[in-house]
C-alpha cells in the first residue's frame, strides 16, 4: 500500500511537535516531507533568551537534530522557504524550484516581527529578536560596540535587553506605554520590576516614542517606504504598541520561522544577519549610530533591537487563496477552510486568537495530530495562557484578566521592601487572573484554579498565601517561597522524590537532554513526583527554572491517561448516556488509542461501571489492581497481608481466639494493630489466602477491605457506655454505620470516624467522613485525610439524630462515589468542586440527600457480598493455585 | 527460540484468563505465564528487575505487564522494562497446539544477568 503523503512548511516548534505527536499515534501513515527556511534543524525558540545571555549554548538547544529527520524516513529541507502552495494539483514549491506533492499539508509558518516603519529602520545594527541569527548578531555586536537600545518593553524586549547587559553592553529600553510589560503587568507590579532591572544596570525611556533611527555619518538616511521624513509620523506612531494583530507580546523569542515574512512597510529583511545588511555600492555602508525621539532628543545606539510585537506570516497561505484574519483561519480540529490542509502555531488564527507562547501551540500540535493520524476525535478549544519572565533572579507571572475591572473583585498583597506583591483578581469566587512578582511559586496552582473554574469561597481567606497554607491533600502539594529558594540553591545531588529517589541534577538533566516541556514528561522519564506527588510542587520549580519558565504549567483539559482524549467527567458521562456496560466497549466508544487500555484507565473504567450499573455490570478482575483481584494487600516479598473486619474496632475473646489460630495454623511471622484499629496478619503466602479466609469467614469474620478502593473502616472512641465525658453511644453509632457502609467501591480509600465527644480521641476530623458527637447531637465532617499531606475537615452539618447521621453517611458516600475521579480522595474533591456544592446537594437538598442515600443503599445489595467467603468455598481458585509445578 | 526445547505441556489456554497470568513453580524460581487481551502467550521469570516484584500479579496491558509493587512496565515479548527503566526478566518459549500450553525452561539468552 502506498502512504498518503503529508508536507510541513515550517520546521519549527508548532509543526515539529505535530510530527512528534503525529509519529507516536501513527508512525506509518505518512511519508513526510518538512521545509524550513532557516538553514538549521528544529530549536527550541525560547531558549534564544538564555544562549543570549550565555546560560546555554547554541547546540544545547537543538530540538531534533538532523539524524532524528533522518532516521524516520522525514525528506527535511532546510534554508528553503516554500512561495507556492498549488491546491488543485496539491504540491507546494520552494525559492529554488523544488517541489512537493501533499496528500495533507501542515502550515507551521509562525510568525516575523514587527519593524516600525521609521527612517534608519533597515541600517546594518539593526535587528529583530526571532531566531538564531538574530542572536548570533546581537553576539556579534556585543564583542564589538557599546551601546545597545531595545525598543520594546515587553517580555521579549526584556529578555533581550538582559542578555546583551549580561554580555557588556550598555542597554536602554525605549517604550512607548508608561510601564513596563504593560500587556502582563499592572503598574505596583511593572514598577517592581524596573526597579530591579535598574538594579541590573538598564535604563529606561518610557513614554517615549521612536522618530528615527541615525548612520553613523550622522546624515539622516532617506526614510525606506514613508514620504515626508522624520516629520511623518502617522505611520508608526499608532503602530508602536497597537496591539499587534490579535497577538501582542509574546514572553518568549519569536518562534517559527516564517516562510513568507508577513508584508511589513519598511523591511522584509527583518532577520538577515549583520554582514548581509546594508549598501554595498561605491562607499562603506553607514552603520546605527544613535536614536532620536519625536521630542529631539537622541540617546546612542550601536545596536537596535525592535521588540515591538509580532504578526502571524500568512502570506503563502493567502497567496493560495485560503481564509486568513490576523491568522490562518482554523476550525476546532486545526483545519484551514481547505480540508486538506492543517495549520498550527502562531501563524493560525483559532477563534479569533493567534497564540504565542508554547503550551497552546502544543495543546494544538497534539489535536492536529490526533486528525492527520485520522483517530478524528479531539478538539482544540483554546487555551489559556500564562507568562512568565525569563530572566534570571527575577520571578514574575502573570495569567488571566490581571487588571481586573466592572464586576471583579482584587486581593492584593504588596510588600515594596521586600520586592514582593501578589494580585488575584476573582469573579464570583472564581479566579479569574493574577499577577506574581517575587514570588510565583503558586504560579501552577493559581492558574489551575483558574483553569477549572474552582469556587474558591471556603479558601478566600487563605488563598492569596498559597496552596500550602490550604494544608492541601495529596493532591500534588506547592512549596512555600522560602522552599522554592531553598530548592534552587540546593546541590544537584539533593533528593527531591523521595519515593523514587530522584536528585535534583537527575531531573535538570532529563529536562536538558530529552528536551522535556511538562510535569507528565518529567514524571514519565525520572518518575520525580510520579508516585505520591507530594514533591509536585518542586518538581515544576525546577523544571521551570531549567527550561526558562515557558514550560506548560498546565494543559487546557488533562484526559484520564495517554489511552484517550477524553476527561474522568466526559468518559463518566459517556457511560452514562450511552448506556455503556463494559471495559471495551467503552474503550470502543471513546476511541482508545490502545488496544486494552492501561494500568491507569482500566482500574478507573471498571469502578466508573460498576458505580454506574451496580446491578448488571459484572466486574472485570483483570481490570483490578492486584490488592483488590486477590483481596489482600500486597507486600514487598509478593506475599500478602490480611485484615479481618472488626466492626468499628469492638472485638471479643471468641474473635480474637479466632484470629490468634489462624495466626498459629498458618505460621503467620508478624501480627500488628492497625491505625484504623483492626489487626493486621503480615507474611501470608498467596496460596495460602483462601484457606485462612476460610478459617477467619468460619469463625464470622469478613473482608476488612483493608487493600481497597472501597470503605475502609469506622474508628471509633468508647463513647458515652464507658467514657465520662461521652454524649453519645459512638461505638454503636459506628457499629451501625460500618455495618451500613462496608463493601462498598470507591474512588479511593475511604475513612469513617466517629468520637463521641468533642475531645475527638477517634480523630473524626481527618477521615474522609466524621462524626463528632456533642450533646445535642451530631456533628458532620467530611473532605478530611491523614497521609502526605494532611486535611483537617471541613464541617457539612450537624444533626440531632442517629437516623439522620445515617442518611447523611450514605448521601455524602454516594455523591464522592458518583463524582469524584478514580484516584482522587475526598479531601482533593471537596476542594475541587467546592463545599458549597456538596452542602447544595446532600445538606440544603432534602429530596436528593434522599435520592443519592437510597442509590446507595442499592448499590450496597449486591457489593455486600464477602469476597472472603466465596473465595474460602473455592470461588476464583485459579487466582491463587499456581498452573503447574515443575520439580525440574 | 533456540534449539534444544524441552517442551513441558502446562495446562489449557482456558486456565489463563485473559489479559492475565498464572504461575508455574519451578526448582529455579516462578515462572510468570502470560496471556494478552488478543491471546498471545509469554512467559517471563516471575521477578519484577526492579525490586524483584512478582509480575504475574500485574495488570496486563497492550504488549506489556504494570509491576504491582511500583508500576515499572515490562515488555512481555523480551521482558525489558520499559524506558525509563531499564532492566530485563529473563523470558521464556511458549507453545500453543490445540489449546493446550507448553513452555520450555531454556532461558532466552538475550537477558543474561536477569
Amino acid at each position: 500500500m502506498t502512504r498518503m503523503k503529508l508536507v510541513l512548511v515550517g520546521n519549527g516548534m508548532a509543526g515539529m511537535r505535530t510530527l512528534e505527536e503525529l509519529l507516536k499515534a501513527a508512525p506509518d501513515l505518512y511519508d513526510i516531507t518538512v521545509f524550513g527556511d532557516e538553514p538549521h534543524p528544529n530549536y527550541n525558540r525560547i531558549m534564544l533568551s538564555p544562549v543570549l545571555a550565555g546560560e546555554q549554548a547554541l547546540d544545547q538547544i537543538i530540538l531534533n537534530p538532523r539524524d532524528w529527520y533522518a532516521q524516520r524516513g522525514i525528506t527535511l529541507h532546510t534554508g528553503k522557504r516554500v512561495v507556492k502552495i498549488e491546491r488543485k494539483q496539491r504540491f507546494v514549491e520552494a525559492e529554488d524550484g523544488s517541489r512537493a506533492e501533499y496528500d495533507r499539508l501542515l502550515l507551521a509558518t509562525g510568525s516575523s516581527p514587527f519593524i516600525l516603519p521609521i527612517p534608519g529602520a533597515d541600517l546594518p545594527g539593526v535587528v529583530s529578536f526571532r531566531d538564531i541569527a538574530d542572536v548570533d548578531a546581537m553576539i556579534a555586536a556585543s564583542g564589538r560596540y557599546r551601546h545597545a537600545v531595545v525598543i520594546g518593553g515587553g517580555l521579549l524586549g526584556l529578555e533581550a535587553a538582559n542578555g546583551l547587559a549580561l554580555r557588556g553592553m550598555d542597554v536602554s529600553v525605549v517604550h512607548l506605554g508608561g510601564h513596563l510589560l504593560d500587556r502582563q503587568l499592572d503598574e505596583p507590579a511593572s514598577l517592581l520590576l524596573q526597579r530591579s532591572l535598574e538594579d541590573k544596570g538598564l535604563k529606561f525611556f518610557l513614554k517615549k516614542q521612536t522618530a528615527e533611527l541615525l548612520p553613523t555619518t550622522g546624515i539622516p538616511p532617506t526614510p525606506p517606504l514613508i514620504k515626508g521624513g522624520i516629520d511623518s509620523p502617522p505611520r508608526s506612531k499608532g503602530e508602536i504598541d497597537a496591539p499587534l494583530p490579535s497577538n501582542g507580546e509574546t514572553d518568549s523569542p519569536p518562534r517559527s520561522k516564517g516562510e513568507i515574512d508577513a508584508p511589513l512597510p519598511s523591511n522584509g529583511e527583518t532577520d538577515s544577519p549583520l554582514s548581509q545588511r546594508g549598501g554595498g555600492g561605491d562607499f562603506p555602508s553607514p552603520r546605527v549610530a544613535a536614536l532620536r525621539f519625536n521630542d529631539g532628543s537622541e540617546i546612542p545606539a550601536d545596536l537596535v533591537v525592535m521588540a515591538v510585537g509580532i504578526r502571524p506570516n500568512t502570506r503563502l497561505a493567502e497567496s493560495a487563496g485560503l481564509h486568513c484574519n490576523r491568522g490562518v483561519v482554523v476550525d476546532d480540529t486545526m483545519q484551514t477552510y481547505d480540508p486538506r490542509i492543517y495549520a498550527v502555531g502562531e501563524c493560525v488564527s483559532h477563534r479569533g486568537i493567534a497564540y504565542g507562547l508554547v503550551a497552546p501551540l502544543f495543546d494544538q500540535a497534539k489535536v492536529c495530530a490526533n486528525h492527520l493520524a485520522e483517530h478524528g476525535v479531539a478538539r482544540y478549544q483554546g487555551s489559556m495562557t500564562s507568562t512568565k519572565l525569563k530572566v534570571t533572579g527575577i520571578d514574575l507571572f502573570s495569567a488571566g484578566q490581571f487588571l481586573g475591572g466592572e464586576d471583579h473583585e482584587e486581593i492584593v498583597f504588596q510588600d515594596a521592601g521586600r520586592g514582593a506583591y501578589k494580585k488575584l483578581v476573582l469573579k464570583d469566587n472564581r479566579l479569574v487572573g493574577g499577577v506574581l512578582y517575587g514570588d510565583t511559586l503558586d504560579g501552577a496552582w493559581y492558574f489551575e484554579l483558574m483553569r477549572d473554574g474552582t469556587n474558591v469561597a471556603d479558601f478566600r481567606d487563605k488563598l492569596l498565601f498559597g496552596r500550602h497554607h490550604l494544608g492541601d491533600s495529596g493532591a500534588g502539594g506547592g512549596a512555600g517561597g522560602d522552599e522554592k529558594l531553598r530548592v534552587m540553591s540546593l546541590p544537584d545531588t539533593a533528593e527531591i522524590c523521595g519515593c523514587n529517589g530522584v536528585c535534583k541534577g537527575d531531573i535538570i538533566r532529563a529536562v536538558r537532554e530529552k528536551k522535556l516541556f511538562t510535569l507528565d514528561e518529567v514524571r514519565a522519564h525520572t518518575k520525580a513526583s510520579g508516585s505520591c506527588g507530594s514533591c509536585t510542587g518542586l518538581v515544576e520549580t525546577i523544571l521551570a527554572a531549567t527550561v526558562g519558565g515557558d514550560y506548560s504549567v498546565a494543559p487546557s483539559k488533562k484526559p484520564l491517561c495517554g489511552c484517550t482524549e477524553y476527561t474522568h467527567d466526559e468518559i463518566r458521562g459517556a457511560i452514562r448516556e450511552n448506556r455503556l456496560k463494559t471495559v471495551p466497549e467503552t474503550m470502543r466508544f471513546m476511541d482508545w488509542n490502545t488496544p486494552d487500555g492501561c494500568a491507569k484507565c482500566r482500574p478507573a473504567l471498571n469502578y466508573y461501571l460498576l458505580c454506574a450499573w451496580p446491578d448488571e455490570y459484572v466486574d472485570d478482575a483483570q481490570s483490578r489492581y492486584i490488592n483488590e483481584r486477590a483481596h489482600g494487600n500486597i507486600q514487598k516479598d509478593g506475599s500478602f497481608s490480611v485484615v479481618p473486619r472488626m466492626w468499628g474496632g469492638l472485638t471479643n475473646p471468641k474473635e480474637l481466639r479466632a484470629i490468634a489460630d489462624v495466626a498459629e495454623k498458618f505460621q503467620v511471622p508478624e501480627m500488628k494493630v492497625t491505625g484504623g484499629q483492626r489487626i493486621d496478619l503480615f507474611g501470608i503466602k498467596k496460596e495460602d489466602l483462601p484457606a485462612v479466609w476460610k478459617d477467619l469467614s468460619d469463625a464470622g469474620f469478613v473482608s476488612g477491605h483493608a487493600y481497597g478502593k472501597a470503605l475502609r473502616t469506622v474508628k471509633t472512641c468508647v463513647g458515652a457506655k464507658w467514657c465520662r465525658f461521652g454524649t453519645q453511644d459512638s461505638t454503636g453509632l459506628g457499629v451501625k454505620l460500618e455495618q451500613m457502609t462496608w463493601g462498598s467501591w470507591m474512588p479511593h480509600k475511604y475513612k469513617l470516624a466517629v468520637s463521641g465527644c468533642p475531645r475527638n480521641c477517634a480523630e473524626a476530623t481527618i477521615k474522609d467522613f466524621g462524626i463528632v458527637c456533642v450533646d445535642s447531637g451530631y456533628e458532620l465532617h467530611v473532605g478530611g485525610n491523614g497521609g502526605i499531606k494532611v486535611r483537617i475537615t471541613d464541617l457539612l452539618t450537624k444533626v440531632e439524630t442517629e437516623e439522620q447521621v445515617m442518611q447523611y453517611t450514605a448521601a455524602f458516600a454516594q455523591l464522592y462515589r458518583e463524582e469524584g475521579h478514580y484516584l482522587e480522595r475526598t479531601a482533593p474533591w471537596v476542594e475541587r468542586v467546592g463545599l458549597a456544592h456538596i452542602k447544595a446537594k446532600v445538606v440544603e437538598d432534602a429530596v436528593y440527600r434522599a435520592l443519592l442515600a437510597e442509590r446507595f443503599l442499592a448499590s450496597q445489595k449486591t457489593a455486600q457480598v464477602d469476597p472472603w467467603k466465596e473465595r474460602g468455598q473455592g470461588g476464583q481458585r485459579h487466582e491463587f493455585t499456581p498452573m503447574a509445578v515443575i520439580a525440574a | 527460540m533456540t534449539h534444544n526445547e524441552n517442551w513441558l505441556e502446562i495446562g489449557p489456554l482456558s486456565d489463563i484468563p485473559r489479559q492475565g497470568a498464572r504461575v508455574i513453580k519451578t526448582a529455579r524460581g516462578d515462572i510468570a505465564l502470560f496471556r494478552t487481551v488478543d491471546d498471545a502467550l509469554f512467559a517471563l521469570a516471575d521477578r519484577c528487575p526492579h525490586k524483584g516484584g512478582p509480575l504475574s500479579q500485574g495488570i496486563v496491558h497492550g504488549g506489556k505487564v504494570a509491576c504491582p509493587l511500583h508500576d515499572w512496565k515490562i515488555h512481555l515479548e523480551t521482558g525489558l522494562a520499559a524506558a525509563p527503566d531499564v532492566g530485563c526478566a529473563a523470558s521464556y518459549p511458549v507453545r500453543l497446539r490445540e489449546g493446550m500450553v507448553s513452555i520450555s525452561l531454556t532461558r532466552d539468552e538475550a537477558c543474561a544477568h536477569a
